[in-house]
Parts: structure tokens; C-alpha cells; sequence
């Protein structure tokens, strides 16, 4: 129709907008929380599913690290390996050694691979420097970033060794090298000054292939370098696969639970956003008929609703990002320090997508029913807009009207009959909401229940060592991916440049039965020992006396009760193809004994495999430290007092523990289920809102009746408030199980992506009670969103309610 | 003779700047008494309707109904008012779609409290009464204009309110069935019942009312008394 041009159909749509000005901040409100969340979940997965591909990308990482002895390969001859056939990139050769430096507190490090590099870019391994500088000259170096503590920063200066003439650095950075090329970094000439006969200088070189996918490329590709210089003089190499197994394995963890989270956002913002926009269009149906009878055509109906549905869900679209990116950033950040990685930031691609997709699935919800609204004739949608009446839902008042219960909170409880749409759209908010509260929940309980059980020695109030604690702590955290050895085990072990008096634990033991308020106590040490079949030292703890109460998880089996037996981690049974029952041979020092594995020990120390046994199967073994139950009643404080008065002149200490924190991975997750949480039921919640805003809306004129005839402003409230009390009770009563079933399918998942399985106590964490209370919450997230329309609805004016059609 | 309804200089502006939409009036209606309310559109028929309702509240004055003042009266407090003392039938019957007759007669009976076999018994003998039994379990949508004025009409007098009110009762109704609601109206009018009615319709106005006042532009511009009820 020529004579509407875009001036009336402009008009025609800020009309629309300005007038429904409830249902317009619906809108924008609902794609804005859903955008959000998406924007949130999409980054997280992405973020997830691949950091160390993000990293390694980034750095051009080195698929093949290589170490040549330089007196067999010339640096000419090492150049020319990087013309062979499928080297894309190559660097080098840098002067290579390794070292074990020692802090200021006099603490050793592991030992360290040093790699002399003037700086940090490169062809291949653009290593990130995170904070600080380069090195410079000799006496400067720059570490992984990863051990960075209180003690250990940047103006901090390392021994190179425990020897008392070793030269000081000063550490002048922290890097992250995503391919763990090294470990620390220097000039070349530095590199050079500390190498010596048992670590003396190899030449590194990296390389990258194409292609370099698999395994066997690698092999391939290796053998290609090792023929280019002879067998000899290539020393060892290290492949980007590895590196990436390991550093997978931390990061793996957190992909499921993100993964499920991003599911359930993306789903809900798309049925919230579909049935807001649908509902918006289907109720104006009165509006839309009067425009068809001043002479709109149907085209521009559609449009002028399109655009009316499309205005604010853009403005809710570009809030939405915004929105999110502001909350992703922050669990970005944390997620990068925790995968010690590059850093993480919102991909591009998810701030396109997410809102495109938005756009689409607005797009197409108003398209639906306005091209509906457009197809009906003009009489038709008068008819339709003055009388929305259909019959529907009568049966579903006559049986309420049964109840025995007053008369609005059974006539509420009929109406989500009238509309089973709109009903089955809250229905599903509902649902999700619910869904994501039950999972959010498993999930921090699982989670903290990883955290208590990581630390079982924690459980003991007062720990009682054989040396002076400030021997003992700080360690450095170790490297992301597990790649370098944990630093030297708190206690007897410990050595350092003065070796520091270790008491005898035969006179601390004594120190403990005899000190009043003992309850029961048992001597614990950390040590390497070898299993036959096992490649390398393997972490175990040797515990002497009953035990029992500093035990791990079980997931099955039990906990060591005395000699010949031994507890090991899910990855220790994958590895040697064991299982419970079955025997490995020990061997400490130079004591072995055959162990029977009794129990499979919930362990979630990354890539290390720790057994546990019973010290009595070593003899020369001896406790390092002594966990301590008081009697009740004993102030733990006062008795470690005590015992530390008598130890500390034997050379240890006393303490009480704190109770332990959870870890950063943990912390993180729990945070951003929480955060997610919040965000998917704020979305179901708004979802309930708008739905219930439409009802009332169209239930107007009724409710005007009712209120006429004598119906209370508290009566109204209580009708709207029961239309959505049922559908609360079954998004709750569907809820809960998907949300029980989620969790019990997420967290198995997870366990095995970080390379356990998982103990009852961490998957059964649901108590019927707090299941109830959940199912309780898909009423709350009903009346909490029908809350506002319900008031509208309590307070309208009868007059008004009345005339209105 | 008790007075159902007494309005003292009451003035209802819906623009503070401009003339009152009705008034200031006063005027009071006796027990039994069909008051007819007359006048043109934008008159203030409604206004005053929904002022002795208890729907609005006046600018200035006192609206006392069933000796109660009730312009200062909660919107709870109006609303259980309402049900106690108030029925109202509508030009357009205002019936919920979704209840069967008996229900839409019974709810203001239920929304008091009074049980459900006492609110049905009740709502049996005013359908029986209006003639309307047949209709007892279908739904509104299905019926005559004529008959849903009577359950309407039904459902007004479920609480044996002091005073009905009918707006515009046959203004949506052809010839013949609004002689039906005249009538009934004239039946409840003998039977004791004050009825506050207002139409366009003199005929109706004067075949029912004992007093009719005409009202142009807020303001009674006739008050006229008969002699009898036919």
C-alpha cells in the first residue's frame, strides 16, 4: 500500500515499541540474559576444549624439541636440519643444560632445564614473556611462570646450586612456554658458565612439521633428524603430543561440566527468546487487525512486527555481549592462570556467532506468527483479537473447580490449560532452570568434596614434624602438565645448602605418647620408591601405626590396615594392568617387598602416581612427620604448643592445620557454576515473567470481572500466583531428575578426563532433603517471575480492567 | 424510609485542571428502590456507577452505601464490600468463558467463602428462579444474549446483595430480550430488591424505575419520581 510508507510503518513500530513498554523490557531483558549466557558457555567451551591447541597455536610451538650433542653435530650442520623435507619452521640451535637451583630459603627446586635464548620470539616457540624482562647478560633468569610464589619473584635471586661457591641469578621474568621447550631461560653465555660434567651443554633445536599429527609422523619425522646428523648425535627429543597429553589432562576436567552448562544456556535462550517473541507478536493480534482494516497490507504487518519483536531483542542482543564478555573475561583470566596457558580471551567468532544466531532465532519466532497474523483476513483477526477464547482448557476448570481449595487459587490452577503453548514454553523454562540448579549443586558438592579429599592429612589437627617447619614450606607450585619432577617432598628428605638438624622420630613419637591430651596419632613419609614394571620413581607414602583417619577416598576396595598391602591410584591399575588382589613389587632404598593391592585411592595429584603402604614393609624407613587427633576437649592450638616445646630442641616442629582451601581449578568451576547458575534461572525466571505478563495481559478483562464481583487485590495475586505454582511443581518434578541424571553423567566423565575414577562420596552428594528443596526451586523460579504480573494484576483498577478488551 | 445509597456533594475530576467528569451530587436512594440513571454518552452514568461500586473513588464527597462509607475503604476492604453488599450486571454480561454457568453463579459465593454444596444449592435456586436450569453445566458462549444476561443476573444476586447494580442491561440484547431483563428486572423490583440501573433505554427506564434522574454533563438535569411500579 503505497500511501504507508515507511513513515507510518515506522511509526506503526515505535508505537508498538514505546507503547508495550513491559513487554519491550521483557524482551531485551530475556535475549540480553540469554545472549549473555550463551556468550559465556560458548567461550568457556571454547576456551575448554582447547587450551593448549589455543597456546601452542599462538606460540608456534615446537612439535619436535630436540637435544644434540654438540661435539657430534656442528651449529652449521644443525641449521641444515631445518631445510629437510617437512620442517615448515626451525630454531636453534640454543645451548641447552639442566641444573637445581636452590631459593633464598634455602629450599632446592627440581631440576631445571635451562635454555640459553637472547630472546623470547622466534621462529618456532614464541615463548610468553608474563611479566618482567628478558635476560639480558649473565646472572639474570627468567622462569616458567609457574613457579612463581612468595618466595619466588621477579628481583628474587637463585643459587645454581647448593654448593657454596654457585653463582647468583637474579630472576628478572616470568615466561610460559605452551610446547615446556625449558624451564627457565638465560643468555647463552650463562648457560654455558653453568654447565657442568654431569649436566654438561647440549644444543636444542625445535622444529615444526607438516604434517606432525599423529605419533607416527613424529616418529618419522624424528628418524628423518636423526639420519641428517647420525644416531649419535642426536641426544633425545621431546614431542608437542606429549606435552599436550599432559597438559590436556588438567584442562580436560572442566570441558564436561562446561560442555553441559553451554548445552542447557544455549537451549533455554533459544526456547526463552523463541516463546517471548512469539508471544509478543500472538497477543497483538487486535492491534495487527485494526492496522489490516486502516489498509495495511499483510507484508507490512509482518514487517512492522518483525521489526517491533527485532528492536528491542537487538538492544537485549548488544547488552548480551557486552553483558558477557564482562563475565567471561574474568573466568577467562582465572581458567588461564589455572591452565597456565597463553592468554584466554572471548573468541571473536563466539561475539559474531552467538549474537547472529540470536538475530536468527528472534527473526524466525516473530516471522511465525506475524506471517500468521498476516495471512488472516481482516475480519477473521478482529474476531480472533476481540474474543482469544478458543474453548481450550475448560475441562481443566470444571476439574479444579473440585478441588478442595479456595476458588482463585483453583481457578489459577486451570488457566495454563487455555494456553498449552505458552504453558509448555514456561514449562520448559522452568525445567532448564531447575535442571541447572540441581546440576550446580552436584556439581559443588562433587567438587568440594574433590577438594577435601585431595588433602586427607589436613583432617589431623596438629601435624608434628622431625624438622623446623620453616625448612619445609614453601614448595613451588608445580608446572601446568606435570612435565618437570615436584620439587623435593616436605621433611626428611629436604636437603639444602646447610643441612638442617633433623630430630630423631623415635624421641618425637615418644614426645607425642607421652604429652597429655595425645588421642591417636600415626607417622606418615613421602618418598620415591620403584615398582616393578614402572618406568621411573613413583611417589609413595609410608605410613607407620593406624592410619586409618588421614585416608584417601576409596573407590574401592579398602585402606592399608597393616603390613604387605598397598593402596594405589585408578591410573597406577591402567598402567600396570592391575587390579585389586593382585601384587607389585616395592622396592625402597634397597628394600623391596611384594605388596597385595587392597584398595584403588581416589587420587587427583594430576599425573603422579602415589602408592601407600605400610612403613613396616620397609624397615629403614622412617616417619617425617606425625598426624595428630587430640582428645576432646584438648585445644589443638595449646597441645601443638606443648609439643613443640619439647621437639623444637630435638630439630621439629609442632603445628596445627589449617583446614585446607580448595584448589583454583576447583574454586573456578564452583564460581562459574554458580555464576551460571544464577544467570540460567535469572533467564527461566524472565521467561515466567514475560509468559505470565502475556496472560494477565490477555486475562485482563477477566480479572476486572472477577474484581467487580468481589475478588480481593489479595485473591487476584493468589490466582496468578497458582496458574504458575503447578507448572513449578513439574519443571521442579522434571528437573530434579534430569539434573540428578546430568550430574551422575557429567562428573564420571570428568573424573576420567583427569585420569580417576570417582569415590561414592564425591558422585552420591545429593541428600533427599536437598533434592526436595530443588525440586522445591522450580516454584520458586515460577512465583519469583509471576511475582511482579501478579501485582500488576492485584493492583489494576476494576474500572479500567472492565473496559478493556 | 432506609437509604441503600447516600452520595454527599461527591465530584469525581479525571483531569484536575479541568470540569469534574460528575458533580458535585448528592442524592440518596431508598431501600427498594429502582433508581434509573439517564443520559447521553460522557454524561457520568458510568462514572457514578462505578462510584456507588466502589470501582472508583470520588475527588471530593462521601459515598455511602448500605451505611457504609465507602470511598475510604482498602482496595481489600472495597473488594470484600463488593461481594457482601454489591451485585452488578453488565452491558455485556461479563462472564468468564471458561466456567460452565453454574460456576460463573457460584464464584462470588465461593470468593466470601461459603462452601461449595451451599454456593451450588444457592446457585440451583436462582437458576431455577431466572429459568436458566437447563443451561446449569454449559458454558456462556453457548447461549442467547437474553439468557446470559440472566445468569448474569443469576450471578449478581448469588449473595443476596442490599443493592443491584445494572448497567446497561439490554444494551446488548434485541427487542425481545430485553423485554425478558425488563421484566426480570421488574420481578426483583417487586421481590424487594434496589436496583440502581443505567441505560440509554427510557422505555426500559420507565417501565422499571420508581425514580430516574438524567444526567448531562455530570450534573442531574431532571429527577422524576413514579407513580408506581407497573
Amino acid at each position: 500500500m503505497s500511501r504507508f510508507g515507511t513513515g507510518a510503518l515506522g511509526r506503526v513500530v515505535r508505537s508498538g515499541v514505546s507503547r508495550r513498554r513491559v513487554q519491550t523490557v521483557v524482551i531485551a531483558m530475556a535475549t540480553m540474559m540469554a545472549v549473555a549466557s550463551a556468550v559465556v558457555a560458548g567461550s568457556l567451551m571454547v576456551a575448554a576444549a582447547a587450551p593448549f591447541d589455543h597456546a601452542f597455536g599462538k606460540q608456534r610451538g615446537a612439535h619436535i624439541t630436540a637435544q644434540f650433542d654438540p661435539a657430534r653435530a656442528s651449529a652449521a650442520q644443525l641449521a641444515e636440519t631445518g631445510k629437510l623435507a617437512g620442517v615448515t619452521a626451525s630454531a636453534g640451535p640454543y645451548p641447552s643444560t639442566a641444573f637445581r637451583p636452590v631459593d633464598q630459603e634455602g629450599f632446592r627446586l627440581p631440576t631445571l632445564t635451562l635454555v640459553g635464548r637472547s630472546g623470547p620470539d622466534g621462529d618456532v616457540d614464541r615463548v610468553d614473556l608474563k611479566s618482567g624482562r628478558w635476560a639480558r647478560k649473565p646472572g639474570e633468569i627468567v622462569l616458567a611462570a609457574s613457579f612463581e610464589g612468595p618466595t619466588i619473584g621477579i628481583g628474587a635471586t637463585l643459587k645454581a646450586s647448593d654448593t657454596l661457591n654457585a653463582p647468583t641469578l637474579s630472576i628478572v621474568g616470568f615466561a610460559v612456554s605452551a610446547g615446556k621447550t625449558a624451564d627457565s631461560w638465560a643468555t647463552p653465555a650463562q648457560v654455558d658458565a653453568l654447565a657442568s660434567e654431569g649436566n654438561p651443554v647440549t644444543s636444542q633445536m625445535l622444529y615444526r612439521f607438516d604434517p606432525a599429527s599423529t605419533k607416527e609422523q613424529i616418529l618419522a619425522d624424528r628418524k628423518k633428524l636423526a639420519a641428517s646428523v647420525g644416531p649419535a648425535a642426536l641426544l633425545s627429543t621431546q614431542s608437542w603430543l606429549d606435552t599436550k597429553r599432559a597438559a590436556d589432562q588438567g584442562a580436560a576436567a572442566t570441558v564436561p561440566f562446561v560442555m553441559a552448562f553451554g548445552m542447557l544456556g544455549i537451549v533455554m535462550s533459544v526456547i526463552i527468546v523463541s516463546s517471548v517473541i512469539s508471544g509478543a507478536v500472538g497477543t497483538s493480534l487486535r492491534r495487527i487487525s485494526i492496522l489490516k482494516a486502516i489498509g495495511f497490507t499483510p507484508r507490512e504487518v509482518v514487517r512492522a512486527y518483525v521489526a517491533q519483536a527485532l528492536i528491542p531483542a537487538g538492544a537485549g542482543i548488544a547488552l548480551g555481549v557486552v553483558l558477557g564478555n564482562l563475565l567471561a573475561v574474568p573466568l577467562l583470566s582465572d581458567s588461564e592462570a589455572v591452565y597456565g596457558t597463553v592468554s584466554l580471551s572471548v573468541a571473536w567468532w563466539v561475539d559474531v556467532t552467538v549474537p547472529a544466531a540470536a538475530l536468527v532465532v528472534v527473526g524466525l519466532a516473530a516471522l511465525i506468527p506475524a506471517l500468521r497474523a498476516g495471512r488472516l483476513r481482516t475480519v477473521e483477526a478482529i474476531a480472533v483479537g476481540r474474543s482469544p477464547r478458543t474453548g481450550r482448557g475448560q475441562w481443566a476448570h470444571r476439574a479444579m473447580g473440585r478441588l478442595p481449595l479456595p476458588r482463585p487459587v483453583t481457578y489459577g490452577l486451570a488457566t495454563p490449560f487455555t494456553h498449552p503453548g505458552r504453558t509448555l514454553a514456561m514449562l520448559l523454562a522452568v525445567a532448564f532452570g531447575t535442571v541447572a540448579a540441581t546440576f550446580a549443586v552436584g556439581l559443588t558438592s562433587s567438587l568440594t568434596a574433590v577438594g577435601t579429599s585431595q588433602d586427607p592429612e589436613s583432617r589431623a589437627p596438629v601435624t608434628v614434624t622431625t624438622t623446623k617447619l620453616n625448612n619445609v614450606a614453601p614448595p613451588p607450585p608445580p608446572p601446568a602438565g606435570g612435565s618437570v619432577a615436584s620439587p623435593s617432598p616436605a621433611g626428611g628428605s629436604v636437603a639444602s645448602p646447610s643441612e638442617p638438624e633433623v630430630a630423631d622420630p623415635a624421641k618425637v613419637r615418644s614426645a607425642i605418647k607421652s604429652q597429655a591430651g595425645t588421642g591417636s596419632y600415626y607417622g606418615r613419609m613421602r618418598t620415591e620408591v620403584a615398582v616393578a614394571g614402572i618406568s621411573g620413581s613413583v611417589q609413595a607414602g609410608l605410613y607407620q601405626g593406624d592410619s586409618r583417619s588421614g585416608s584417601y577416598e576409596m573407590i574401592s576396595g579398602h585402606w592399608i590396615t597393616g603390613k604387605g598391602q598397598v593402596v594405589v591410584p585408578t591410573r597406577f591399575l591402567e598402567r600396570t594392568s592391575t587390579k585389586i588382589g593382585d601384587t607389585v613389587r616395592v622396592t625402597y632404598e634397597k628394600e623391596t617387598a611384594n605388596l597385595r593391592i587392597v584398595g584403588e585411592s581416589f587420587d587427583t595429584s594430576g599425573s603422579e602416581l602415589e602408592i601407600h603402604a605400610d612403613m613396616a614393609d620397609f624397615p629403614s624407613a622412617e616417619p617425617s612427620t606425625f598426624l595428630v587427633e587430640v582428645k576432646s576437649g584438648v585445644s589443638a592450638d595449646e597441645y601443638a604448643q606443648k609439643v613443640a616445646a619439647v621437639v623444637q630442641p630435638l630439630g621439629g616442629d609442632a603445628t596445627t592445620n589449617a583446614p585446607s582451601g580448595q584448589e583454583g581449578v576447583i574454586l573456578i568451576m564452583s564460581a562459574m557454576a554458580v555464576l551460571l547458575t544464577l544467570m540460567l534461572v535469572s533467564v527461566a525466571g524472565l521467561g515466567v515473567l514475560n509468559s505470565v505478563v502475556l496472560d494477565t495481559r490477555e486475562r485482563i478483562h477477566d480479572l476486572g470481572v472477577c474484581k467487580a464481583i468481589g475478588m480481593s487485590p489479595r485473591q487476584t495475586m493468589s490466582l496468578v500466583l497458582a496458574s504458575v505454582t503447578a507448572i513449578g511443581v513439574i519443571g521442579g518434578l522434571v528437573g530434579v531428575p534430569v539434573g540428578y541424571a546430568l550430574h551422575g553423567l557429567v562428573m564420571p566423565v570428568m573424573g576420567r578426563a583427569a585420569g580417576t575414577s570417582l569415590p561414592s562420596p564425591v558422585l552420591d552428594v545429593y541428600e533427599p532433603v536437598q533434592l526436595l528443596l530443588l525440586g522445591l526451586g522450580g516454584v520458586v523460579i515460577a512465583v519469583l517471575g509471576a511475582l511482579v504480573p501478579a501485582g500488576w494484576a492485584a493492583r489494576a483498577r476494576t474500572a479500567t480492567a472492565l473496559r478493556t478488551e | 424510609m432506609h437509604q441503600v445509597i447516600e452520595l454527599e456533594s461527591v465530584a469525581k475530576r479525571y483531569d484536575s485542571a479541568g470540569a469534574p467528569a460528575l458533580g458535585p451530587l448528592t442524592l440518596s436512594v431508598a431501600k427498594g428502590a429502582v433508581f434509573a440513571v439517564t443520559g447521553p454518552s460522557g454524561s457520568g452514568k458510568s462514572t457514578l456507577l462505578n462510584l456507588v461500586a466502589g470501582l472508583d473513588k470520588p475527588t471530593d464527597g462521601a459515598v455511602i452505601v448500605a451505611g457504609r462509607r465507602i470511598d475510604q475503604l482498602s482496595e481489600h476492604a472495597l473488594a470484600k464490600f463488593r461481594r457482601e453488599h454489591i451485585g452488578m450486571a453488565f452491558q455485556f454480561f461479563n462472564l468468564l468463558d471458561d466456567l460452565t454457568v453454574t460456576d460463573n453463579i457460584q464464584l462470588p459465593a465461593q470468593l466470601t467463602g461459603t462452601g461449595r454444596r451451599k454456593a451450588a444449592a444457592r446457585a440451583g435456586e436462582l437458576m431455577e428462579m431466572l429459568g436458566i436450569q437447563k443451561h446449569a453445566r454449559a458454558y456462556p458462549g453457548r447461549l442467547s444474549g437474553g439468557e446470559r444476561q440472566r445468569v448474569a443476573v443469576a450471578r449478581a444476586l448469588v449473595n443476596r446483595p442490599a443493592l443491584l447494580l445494572a448497567d446497561e442491561p439490554t444494551g446488548a440484547l434485541d427487542t425481545a430480550s430485553g423485554h425478558d431483563v425488563r421484566d426480570l428486572l421488574m420481578d426483583l423490583h417487586r421481590a424487594g430488591q434496589t436496583i440502581v440501573l443505567v441505560t440509554h433505554d427510557l422505555t426500559l427506564a420507565e417501565a422499571c424505575a420508581s425514580r430516574t434522574i438524567h444526567l448531562v454533563d455530570g450534573h442531574i438535569a431532571a429527577d422524576s419520581y413514579a407513580q408506581a411500579v407497573r
